[in-house]
């Protein structure tokens, strides 16, 4: 633990606290024995090593993409952990019994209680430590009415048929370099599958929390919702304050069939490094959903406030007729932190829809950039897209900027964007004031108020969680 | 109440205020009358606490000196200020916004927040006093709001918030003469022997309904005339330029 530096000093990042619990890890490096490893350790069929390796075996025809805003320094791969996992944790606990009481206080001091009585309601959690998945609450009550929702190691030996098929369908495994490293070495994440003409009765949530150092996160998640079915899913992310950069690299695929829906919400808070830009969380991820069946409807919604840099694309693919592709985001960049986000909507099927709501808010020497990319096919005949990107800046040191890439194949369809950037202003700060509300909770009312309609997606237990979040993260950038 | 001597204002080094007295006392309306560029708005601004100006004189509220305290301070200790052009703020619920303000507000007075229902009820009434559309309240605070509907809404702020001293900036300009008398009647309605309003006006017609138990004149940063109403009157028909070769 060389890393750990007293930066506790810094006290807006509640969740930055480490938990000393003892781990297994793999060797640190990337290589086969590693894969072999997490593969053994997990107890994986041979498919699925084999599959790793192969994602593998192409990543090493693979370069990094570099053609993003931020620029980081060069990572050594080999100097990474790529599995750490409570040693508690190694034989997968029965009931939330015999989950470590470590683990279970660390979930507590995050706000995520797990134990029976204490649950949030209506909300069924998969807690997932570094590289393990450590409790899944509900799972009663939800395997009732067939749904599935466990770890996604657990699905790769329990339920081997739907992951076969379902897993690199929408992000194949010669995707691109981090989606590619993430086929290679994910170790977990959730898996969820809703049957047909099955409304998921609960929020599914998932928590990530990253705890050990020198360790990348390498999350797997699947979300099947079969014809006629719906799911909300949450997922939620910390990580301890530390002066190193750490990697988060997650592939999470999405697959709706016909006439089903999936609302994925995201509230992103890993730790963004201090004030001048030390340490923090490199939040690499691809995120894309399929639309796959007739009808189907997929919606996106993330709340990025953490991260040193933030870079990804949630996606939608709308193969089906009639499907509806949404993603509504909010990205805040503060102090030195660096966010390249967006979303790519791929019309194929007849009548698609698709609609892109982002709220970009900079502070500090913060640089925050939209990119996204609206493809309309040739065969995607009377498909529509709206999109609206605003920017809010806050001082004169941060950067914003929009990048959409817009190709329309046939004449049949609209696309429209519309894309502001505005300051706040000192005469709103002085309104509010004058009401008797003090700098920050003025800034906070106004960004809130700039990302309403994002906010307004989010399930109702969690928008006031994400309302106080996006004021927390702004504080001390005006004035 | 409010107990303003030898006031002097500048902005980017250009003296605005040039040594203003004024007293007001509980219960008492003044109204401030001056030109264009007299330094009403700034007297406004200053006495909100805004930032910006370099201050010199002293400013007593309720007995203290009000000195370097913060501008939302000053609201929760009850001076509250009808802006001239009220600000639009999107996203932000008019009805949701007035609630975290007099919140806000009772919290620093040490009194009880008002919770939803309580408010709701409290709000429908008020607006109702008003004449203004229910509907108004669920808007976006002062977007796409007209002229007329902005001011009626800082006097339905003001009645909510309940403060001890009222500072109007030209809340009379621009609105029609239905509007004008409801706003008056908002003024009216409000007083008490406790609080104290500062107007700030071109015109005499708002004062005509609110009846100011003083009126002064601001030319170039000082009082230069106080008496009653009849001061506003002589001014209406000779103007401001009478006023000064007069004096």
């Amino acid at each position: 633990m060389k890393t750990q530096k007293d930066i506790n000093t810094q006290e807006d990042y509640k969740y930055g606290f480490t938990t000393d619990i003892e781990s297994i890890k793999a060797p640190k490096g990337l290589n086969e024995n590693t894969i072999k490893f997490i593969s053994k350790i997990k107890k994986e069929p041979q498919w699925m090593l084999e599959w790793r390796l192969k994602a593998f075996n192409r990543l090493k025809k693979l370069k990094e993409p570099n053609w993003q805003k931020p620029k980081y320094p060069k990572i050594n791969y080999q100097d990474l952990y790529y599995y750490s996992a409570p040693k508690s944790a190694s034989e997968k606990p029965k009931s939330l019994d015999e989950v470590d009481p470590k683990l279970i206080e660390t979930y507590k001091k995050l706000g995520i209680p797990l134990q029976e009585q204490k649950r949030l309601s209506g909300i069924a959690v998969d807690a997932v430590f570094d590289s393990v998945s450590v409790a899944t609450t509900f799972k009663d009550e939800l395997t009732k009415k067939g749904i599935i929702f466990c770890p996604i190691s657990e699905a790769i030996i329990k339920h081997p048929d739907l992951v076969k098929k379902y897993i690199g369908s929408v992000i194949p495994i010669t995707d691109h370099y981090f989606a590619t490293l993430n086929s290679a070495v994910f170790t977990d994440g959730s898996f969820v599958y809703i049957p047909p003409n099955v409304k998921c009765p609960m929020e599914l949530s998932t928590y990530f929390r990253i705890n050990a150092s020198e360790t990348g996160q390498f999350e797997r998640t699947l979300i099947i919702a079969d014809k006629g079915s719906y799911v909300s899913y949450l997922e939620g992310c910390t990580a301890p304050m530390r002066d190193e950069n750490q990697l988060h690299a997650a592939n999470v695929e999405l697959i709706a069939l016909d006439d089903a829906e999936i609302k994925y919400s995201t509230v992103q808070n890993w730790y963004p490094g201090d004030k001048n830009g030390v340490g923090g969380i490199y939040n690499f991820v691809t995120k894309r959903g399929a639309c796959r069946g007739k009808n189907s409807k997929i919606s996106w919604t993330q709340v990025e406030t953490g991260s040193a840099i933030t870079w990804k694309y949630p996606s939608c693919i709308l193969q089906g007729d009639n499907s509806v592709g949404e993603f509504y985001s909010i990205a805040i960049t503060n102090n030195h932190q660096k966010a390249d986000t967006g979303t790519k909507m791929i019309h194929l099927g007849k009548n698609t829809k698709s609609k892109i709501i982002s709220k970009g808010i900079s502070a500090g020497s913060a640089d925050n950039t939209y990119r996204g990319l609206v493809d309309i096919g040739r065969k995607a005949l009377n498909s529509r897209n709206y999109t609206q990107c605003d920017s809010l800046l806050m001082g004169n040191k941060c950067g914003a900027h929009t990048v959409p890439y817009i190709k329309n194949k046939n004449s049949s369809s609209t696309v429209e964007h519309e894309a502001t950037t505005s300051k706040i202003n000192d005469e709103q700060l002085f309104y509010c004031n004058q009401r008797g509300l003090n700098q920050e909770e003025a800034v906070s009312l106004i960004v809130n108020g700039f990302c309403k309609e994002v906010l307004q997606q989010l399930p109702m237990e969690f928008a006031v969680e994400a309302q106080k979040l996006v004021g927390i993260s702004l504080e001390g950038s005006v004035g | 109440m409010l107990e303003i001597k030898n006031l002097k204002a500048s902005i980017n080094d250009k003296e605005i205020l040039k040594g203003l007295n004024i007293s007001i006392k509980p219960g008492e309306l003044h109204a401030i009358m001056g030109p264009n560029g007299s330094g009403k708005s700034t007297l406004a601004n200053v006495l909100s606490g805004k930032e910006g100006y370099k201050i010199s004189g002293e400013i007593k509220y309720q007995g203290k000196n009000l000195g370097d305290i913060s501008i939302d301070e000053r609201a929760q200790k009850g001076i509250f200020l009808a802006f001239q052009y009220p600000t639009e703020i999107p996203g932000v619920n008019t009805s949701n916004f007035l609630r975290t303000s007099l919140n806000k507000i009772k919290k620093a007075r040490g009194e009880k927040e008002l919770d939803a229902l309580s408010f709701i009820k409290m709000i429908k009434e008020k607006s109702k006093e008003l004449g203004m559309d229910e509907k108004m309240l669920s808007r976006q605070l002062n977007v796409g709001f007209s002229g007329g509907e902005k001011k009626k809404n800082e006097i339905l702020q003001m009645k909510i918030l309940d403060p001890n001293l009222v500072i109007l900036d030209e809340t009379d300009s621009g609105l029609d003469i239905d509007a004008l008398k409801t706003v008056a009647n908002g003024v009216n309605t409000s007083r008490d022997k406790k609080n104290s309003f500062l107007v700030i006006t071109h015109y005499q017609r708002l004062l005509n309904f609110i009846n100011p138990d003083f009126v002064h004149v601001l030319a170039d940063g000082k009082i230069v005339k106080s008496g009653s109403m009849e001061l506003a009157t002589q001014l209406e028909k000779s103007g401001y330029k009478g006023l000064y070769s007069n004096a």
